[in-house]
């Protein structure tokens, strides 16, 4: 029988017993047969709805183990044997309590049951996302197969509204798509030919081909499940603690009620029953599922919806680590900034100096070049053709573009001309703002320049404050010289730079930050991975679907650094809550337990059997609906995009 | 009279318990068994605790522990290996069988759900 049968069983068969305790005192009316009725019920109750439990207390006592069960069955078993005694010795009976405690606790068993039911169905939702077929073309024609028989190297189709099956780069055709159940990121996404794209998300307006890249338990998405598992059944370092005192806190209680019984039946003279009552409470009240559900439930309700988020707690311990960061050290390049140089600005008739640009940088591979035809591109500008290439070492390009000789380069491009004064005057401006500033020319005439720079993510300023307004210092650290990192800095608001680090030094410099506190670093991943493992607490931000799992403590799926915020928030919100948790069965049983043996009873204090059977299952309850409250708590602040 | 006999029982009962629970005592140890197609397989009965407590693989060989639930208490709902992120249910009056990896060495606890109940695994 399960424990919803077993509690409506329990309830019906206490019924005719608890309206006796409501009338008798109103009206006189007892039960027909008063004693051996209750006698009757209890024992259908003790034999039905009890039984597990004292089956399990058994076979616990026989490993010198003792839980709950034993509690329970202890204490509804002394009241019951009592009563049994009393009705054969004639004197008052308290069958009802056993009957009462029973239900009452298997009432608080069942919502127990719904809540952690609730609280752990995060990550089996996540796994219910995936997509059940796919359409995938096999000798030039398009089949349906199931999604075990996709392959790597496969070619897919997806259409607008389907689910994409699995990770994979598009071969053909572009759409936007929904990213939000993998990265937590709200807005659709616009991928092109050889974009990647992530399995189960959701392709929203174009139709597209892609050649899968991974497939089965190498997805992006498994992959987070897998990680967010682990990280349920991990177990924080504060848990060490609780486990001593779990491991002895049934027999404890145990000996404590035998006390109880002992001082108020020996040493203040009350009568048996009444003695067995306080020892009966006490047992009944003393909880130990309070105390072992604290941790698991708020780990598991934080690291599920971190999950959702695109924030990937790795264990428990990173939780608890995340709590006490002083110093936030960020990887410059492709952390704070986009990682790769864009067009910031253009001086002179944009349209001509940046077509002119296109022109000669057309068959360029130089990273810059990336950038102009990019921004060329994106203006919709057309690329002239260009003839008679010629590479000038250390200065720029030259060719002759519509039948000009064109030019673009560095000051030493001009020869021994010289900018106009604006130009001169902007050239310098832009490059105190550490920009690499180019010259577009025709015919030894400089038309323009191009402001070209790895600019920060519009998010890295937002975030930096909501860093410092959460009292961290915050560190930049780069290989890069001092005057570009300071100018980047200023933008985002960075309390200190590190410049001109070699890779392999930047944990050296975690080390020594150390020593004035706990140190997050945060790092694409890539080639920080000394820096990451260095670090109290590593942070890795992922780029699409290639998520550094080994490098961080916590992994953000999307490359966004207002992520950090959150996932500082979200952690510290979960250890606080543990921690929360963990206080309040504490004190829930260093309160409960003296007021059940009747320590208060001057003060008119005092606990029932009962009231201490639904204390306890409420107790259990509570810690569960605390955990879950989590799924509500404000991470602030609020993501402004 | 009476309460002489209450209050020697009351000592004996504290003893009993104090005995019983934390008195020291060797835990059952059983070696997994090797089976034809070179894994290893051994099983655990569920019932008011994990019998045996300690269960000995040998490395890297595949490994089952096969897990006999008996007791239906909610404690024994589901299996909880930290070390391997595993975190199962185990249905009553079912053999589960759960893999561990037995590439590294070592000795990892496992425990039910609330972490009342123990037992642990050693790889060597």
């Amino acid at each position: 029988m399960n424990v919803k049968n077993r509690f409506i069983f329990s309830l019906i068969v206490s019924l005719p017993m608890l309206l006796e305790m409501i009338l008798r005192p109103l009206f006189g009316f007892e039960l027909p047969g008063h004693a051996w009725t209750m006698f009757l019920l209890t024992t259908a109750v003790m034999a039905i709805a009890a039984w597990p439990f004292i089956r399990t207390a058994w076979a616990a006592f026989k490993n010198h183990n003792a839980n709950m069960d034993t509690l329970i069955a202890i204490g509804t078993s002394t009241a019951y044997l009592y009563s049994i005694y009393a009705m054969l010795v004639h004197q008052p009976v308290f069958f009802e309590v056993a009957s009462f405690v029973i239900t009452f606790i298997l009432l608080g068993q069942l919502f127990e049951e719904l809540m952690k039911g609730r609280a752990s169905s995060a990550i089996e939702k996540l796994l219910g996302l995936q997509a059940k077929d796919a359409e995938v073309l096999r000798d030039g024609k398009l089949f349906r197969v199931p999604l075990a028989e996709v392959v790597v190297g496969d070619i897919l189709r997806v259409k607008p509204g389907q689910k994409i099956a699995v990770d994979g780069v598009i071969t053909e055709g572009s759409s936007t798509i929904d990213e939000a159940m993998v990265t937590g990121e709200s807005m659709p996404v616009t991928k092109k030919t050889g974009d990647a794209v992530i399995g189960s998300t959701i392709n929203k307006s174009g139709t597209f081909m892609f050649r899968a890249t991974k497939i089965g338990n190498d997805t992006l998405l498994a992959q987070i499940v897998d990680m967010v598992k682990r990280a349920q059944v991990s177990r924080a370092p504060i848990q060490k603690t609780v486990d001593k005192i779990s491991n002895i806190f049934v027999p404890a209680v145990l000996i404590i009620a035998i006390l109880t019984f002992v001082v108020w039946f020996v040493l203040l003279g009350a009568d048996a029953a009444t003695a067995m009552l306080f020892a009966v409470a006490v047992v009944i009240i003393a909880c130990p599922c309070a105390l072992g559900l604290a941790t698991p439930t708020a780990l598991m309700v934080g690291t599920g919806r971190g999950a959702k988020l695109g924030i990937l707690i790795k264990s428990g311990e990173v939780l608890e680590a995340a709590n006490d960061i002083q110093t936030v050290v960020f990887d410059k390049t492709g952390t704070i900034t986009l990682g790769k140089p864009v067009v910031t600005d253009i001086i002179g008739d944009e349209k001509t100096v940046l077509a002119l640009a296109a022109a000669l940088e057309h068959s360029s591979e130089h990273p810059l070049a990336a950038a102009i035809l990019e921004k060329a591109a994106a203006l919709g500008i057309k690329v002239a053709e260009a003839k008679n290439f010629k590479a000038v070492e250390g200065k720029g390009v030259m060719a002759t573009v519509a039948k000009k000789s064109a030019f673009i380069g560095n000051a030493k491009m001009l020869g021994t001309t010289k900018l106009d004064a604006k130009l001169e005057h902007e050239m310098e401006r832009l490059q105190r703002e550490a920009k690499t500033v180019v010259i577009v020319g025709e015919s030894n005439k400089a038309l323009g320049l191009i402001a070209i720079q790895d600019a920060p993510k519009t998010t890295s300023a937002v975030a930096i404050t909501a860093l410092k307004k959460r009292g961290l210092r915050t560190v930049m650290i780069t290989g890069d010289n001092e005057r570009v990192a300071q100018a980047i800095a200023e933008i985002v608001g960075i309390d200190e730079v590190i410049a001109d680090v070699l890779p392999s030094d930047k944990a050296d410099h975690v080390k020594s930050l150390q020593q004035h506190g706990k140190v997050a670093f945060v790092g694409d991943g890539i080639n920080d991975a000394p820096a990451l493992a260095v670090a109290d607490l590593g942070i890795a931000m992922g780029s699409g679907t290639d998520i550094a799992i080994e490098s961080g403590g916590i992994v953000l799926v999307k490359n966004n650094l207002q992520d950090v915020v959150q996932a500082l928030a979200l952690s510290q919100k979960t250890f606080g809550r543990i921690k929360l948790n963990l206080f309040w069965a504490f004190i829930y049983n260093i309160l409960g337990i003296p007021i059940a043996a009747g320590v208060f009873v001057g003060l008119g204090l005092t606990l029932s059997p009962e009231l201490a059977g639904l204390a306890m299952a409420f107790s259990s309850i509570s810690v569960v609906i605390s955990s879950l409250l989590l799924n509500k708590t404000r991470l602030t602040p609020r993501r402004t995009a | 009279m009476e309460k002489l006999f209450v209050l020697i029982g009351a000592t004996l009962l504290i003893g009993f318990i104090l005995w019983w629970f934390f008195g020291k005592r060797q835990s059952s140890e059983t070696e997994a068994v090797m089976s034809e197609n070179n894994e290893q397989k051994v099983e655990v009965t569920v019932s008011g605790g994990y019998t045996p407590n300690t269960v000995v693989l040998k490395q890297g060989v595949p490994a089952n522990i096969v897990f006999d639930r008996k007791d239906p208490s909610g404690c024994f709902s589901h299996v909880t290996f930290p070390d391997f992120g595993i975190n199962e249910e185990l249905p009553v009056g079912e053999q589960h069988a759960i893999e561990i990896d037995t590439s590294k060495a070592g000795e990892y606890q496992y425990s039910c759900g609330m972490n009342m109940f123990h037992g642990k695994v050693i790889i060597k």
